[in-house]
């Protein structure tokens, strides 16, 4: 094995585009992904979001060579890589187990890989990225003397020091307490816009993703059911898995009764929602639309009618929690399960209890509509309970027999 | 000291040992007593042995004394014996080392992702072990024999000069030393790095460490405890061995080594103050070399 294979020397000048062509990964038994196309552009901060086993930790492993691709191609600045080992590409990870050499110290972890590379001022170096995480001073500890914490920001100074084009992160904060995991994103914000480089952080925990990145796609079940930046995935939700994963949603079932150039309308149990066309992903037959619970307002009576706004009622306040900022309201109507509404505590007057008869609204504009074949429309009797359209009908179906029992 | 050194994982320290406790006493009772009544008593009659002097009355029979000469004369006649124990010790143990790291390393690292091929190849290593350590290296002189299958083609090809045999040689009696102490080389290496994490390893691959220098600096040091208790396994076991080198196995008078000194002193001979002075003169030979060793070695790693 000769060491010229190695990139020697230098650093990246920038981070570097990635681009996954076709890439699908077969395991014996089961497809990890499939089908995967993924441009991610050079110096930005982009977040593969999903829950566990859907394939975003495998992605993570193709792009650093830890695993090979069944089908596909993967580019980093251009260059094809496909076939190149792990440690001929310009690409460091931040492991999940950090996976700090036990036997060496803080410092000899860091320089590890500028040793490798063959960079003569090795150790300044990395006790310059040492300090970048406020660690220089254990340098010469072993990593089982740091905590959990310490060891996270060593293992991210280890990956860093090296200017890789593109810096992989596998849920990172993972281990971290609320408020060292606050300071850590930040830092690692701050980081990535100080440095300039590409940075992929593969995560399940939404609020992380939305903050951090520029871009956030969200995957599921090996697939990327939505990119984008994180306000416009939040806002207009495509899938009912998006809508329901990132932040909360309610959504509700029924068939397409008007279709018009600007708005459509769906019948959902006897009461219409009307969603504008362009933010609706399908316009006849079963759909599901959705509206955020912030959005939606509380009314003491029947609102006026209007062509703007949604109005949904009577229902009766199930449950009441208050958190300072806002409250949380469970509303449950008779025809339509148990809607979530998230109200703002400006004013102590309109504070509403439980049992209280209660009507809701939102602004036409904020109505989403899915992309989610609906559960009839298939033929057979059983139905994939994993399917992501299940998700919003399986809960409605539960709410309404506790409801039928009541 | 030394004897740490075969557990080849590091233990924490557990800080409630060091409560005085006189359960824990009564508990270690029959281990005390068993090492008090098999090793340390015979122990010190060895040392009381190695002193005495020929009575000066009954012909063959010994009185205690204090005849330190008898060192001296075992270390001058069996110079050359004890040197040789030592360095078909080292050689044995090189080979066994060489042979038995990629063994541990196969059936810990490679075949992991299939534990009954794994437990399958343990069952292999530990197999010959089923049989008597005397047999099989019988079965090896027999193997080795002039009219075996061995020097036959070997005398065809020319490679063999003839009229020369295999057994009797240094390298039959490196081969069987080393062929017997295999599976204690192999064992520890074996379970050092099946506990080897290999996130790791993919963390020195994606540090820009080909696999060739991520097994220097990663695999190798990690498995340094295991290597450790593995050579001292093979050689303080291979330095006393008496088998190997015996003119019945695969041995000749040209390559006698210290244990088979000590054996006919013992039995034939029936000069017990030689025996147990060498004896004793090994052991101490053995202690210090591992002492060196394993402070070499760095103990703190280990310990």
């Amino acid at each position: 094995m000769t060491n010229n294979e190695v990139p020697q020397g230098g650093f990246a000048e920038a981070g570097a585009d990635l681009e996954l062509v076709g890439i699908s990964k077969r395991f014996p038994g089961f497809t990890a992904i499939e089908e995967l196309d993924l441009t991610i552009p050079a110096g930005s901060f982009f977040a593969l979001l999903g829950p566990s086993g859907c394939g975003k930790t495998t992605t993570l492993r193709l792009i650093a060579g830890l695993e090979e691709p069944t089908t596909g191609r993967i580019l980093i600045g251009g260059r094809d890589v496909t076939s190149t080992r792990a440690y001929q590409r310009p690409v460091n990870t931040v492991f999940q187990s950090y996976a700090l050499f036990p036997h060496m110290t803080i410092i000899e972890n860091v320089a590890f890989g500028l040793k490798r590379r063959g960079i003569k001022n090795a150790d300044p170096l990395a006790h310059e990225a040492l300090q970048l995480v406020e660690l220089d001073h254990v340098a010469n500890r072993k990593p089982a003397q740091l905590s959990g914490g310490q060891q996270q920001r060593v293992a991210l100074a280890r990956a860093v020091v090296n200017r890789p084009a593109l810096l992989l992160l596998d849920e990172p904060l993972g281990a971290l307490d609320l408020k060292l995991r606050r300071q850590m994103q930040i830092e690692l914000k701050d980081i990535q816009s100080e440095v300039g480089l590409t940075f992929l952080h593969v995560t399940h925990d939404q609020e992380e993703a939305m903050t951090m990145a520029d871009t956030v796609a969200v995957m599921n079940k090996g697939r990327i059911e939505q990119m984008g930046n994180p306000q416009e995935l939040y806002e207009l939700p495509h899938t009912a898995f998006v809508a329901t994963f990132l932040g909360q949603s309610n959504l509700f079932t029924g068939e397409v009764t008007s279709s018009g150039s600007s708005s459509i309308s769906v019948d959902v149990s006897g009461t219409t929602i009307d969603v504008r066309s362009d933010r609706a992903q399908r316009h006849r037959g079963r759909v599901t639309v959705g509206v955020r619970p912030e959005k939606v307002t509380l009314h003491d009576s029947a609102p006026k009618q209007s062509s703007d706004r949604n109005v949904v009622g009577p229902g009766r306040v199930t449950d009441v929690s208050f958190s300072g900022v806002s409250t949380q309201y469970e509303v449950t109507l008779p025809t339509h399960g148990v809607v979530t509404v998230f109200s703002q505590n400006t004013s102590i007057t309109a504070m509403h209890h439980d049992g209280d008869e209660v009507w809701l609204s939102w602004d036409v504009g904020h109505t989403f509509g899915l992309a989610d074949e609906s559960y009839t429309a298939a033929g057979s009797r059983f139905q994939d309970d994993t399917d992501t359209s299940m998700i919003a009908t399986q809960s409605r179906e539960k709410l309404e027999a506790e409801l039928g029992a009541d | 000291m030394a004897f740490t050194a075969f557990s080849a994982q590091t233990s924490a320290a557990e800080p409630a040992a060091k409560r005085r406790s006189p359960i824990a006493l009564f508990l270690l009772l029959p281990g005390i007593l068993y090492l008090i009544l098999f090793f340390v008593t015979p122990l010190i009659s060895l040392v009381i042995t190695s002193f005495q002097e020929p009575d000066p009355v009954r012909f063959g029979s010994f009185v205690n004394a204090f005849r330190w000469e008898n060192y001296v004369i075992v270390l001058e006649t069996y110079g050359e014996q004890s040197l040789r124990s030592a360095g078909f010790a080292a050689l044995a143990t090189l080979f066994a080392l060489l042979i038995g790291f990629p063994l541990g390393y196969f059936i810990g690292i490679t075949l992991r992702p299939y534990p009954l091929l794994q437990g399958l190849a343990l069952v292999l290593v530990i197999a010959p072990f089923f049989i008597s350590f005397l047999l099989r290296t019988l079965a090896w002189k027999q193997i080795f024999s002039d009219e075996g299958p061995i020097a036959g083609v070997l005398g065809a090809l020319a490679i063999l000069p003839p009229g020369q045999a295999i057994t009797g040689t240094a390298f039959s009696v490196i081969f069987g030393l080393t062929y017997n102490f295999v599976p204690f080389m192999t064992l520890p290496i074996y379970a050092t790095l099946a506990s080897l994490d290999l996130r790791l390893l993919e963390a020195g691959n994606d540090l820009y460490g080909s696999p060739a220098v991520t097994f220097r600096t990663v695999t190798l040091p990690l498995s340094a405890a295991g290597v450790m208790s593995g050579t001292l396994l093979t050689f303080i076991p291979a330095a006393g061995d008496y088998i190997n080198a015996s003119r019945e196995f695969l041995g000749s008078t040209d390559t006698t080594m210290i244990g088979n000194v000590i054996e006919t002193n013992f039995l034939v001979l029936q000069n017990f103050p030689a025996a147990a002075a060498l004896s004793l003169v090994l052991m101490a030979a053995i202690l210090i070399l591992v002492s060196l060793y394993v402070r070499r070695s760095g103990t703190e790693e280990l310990l």
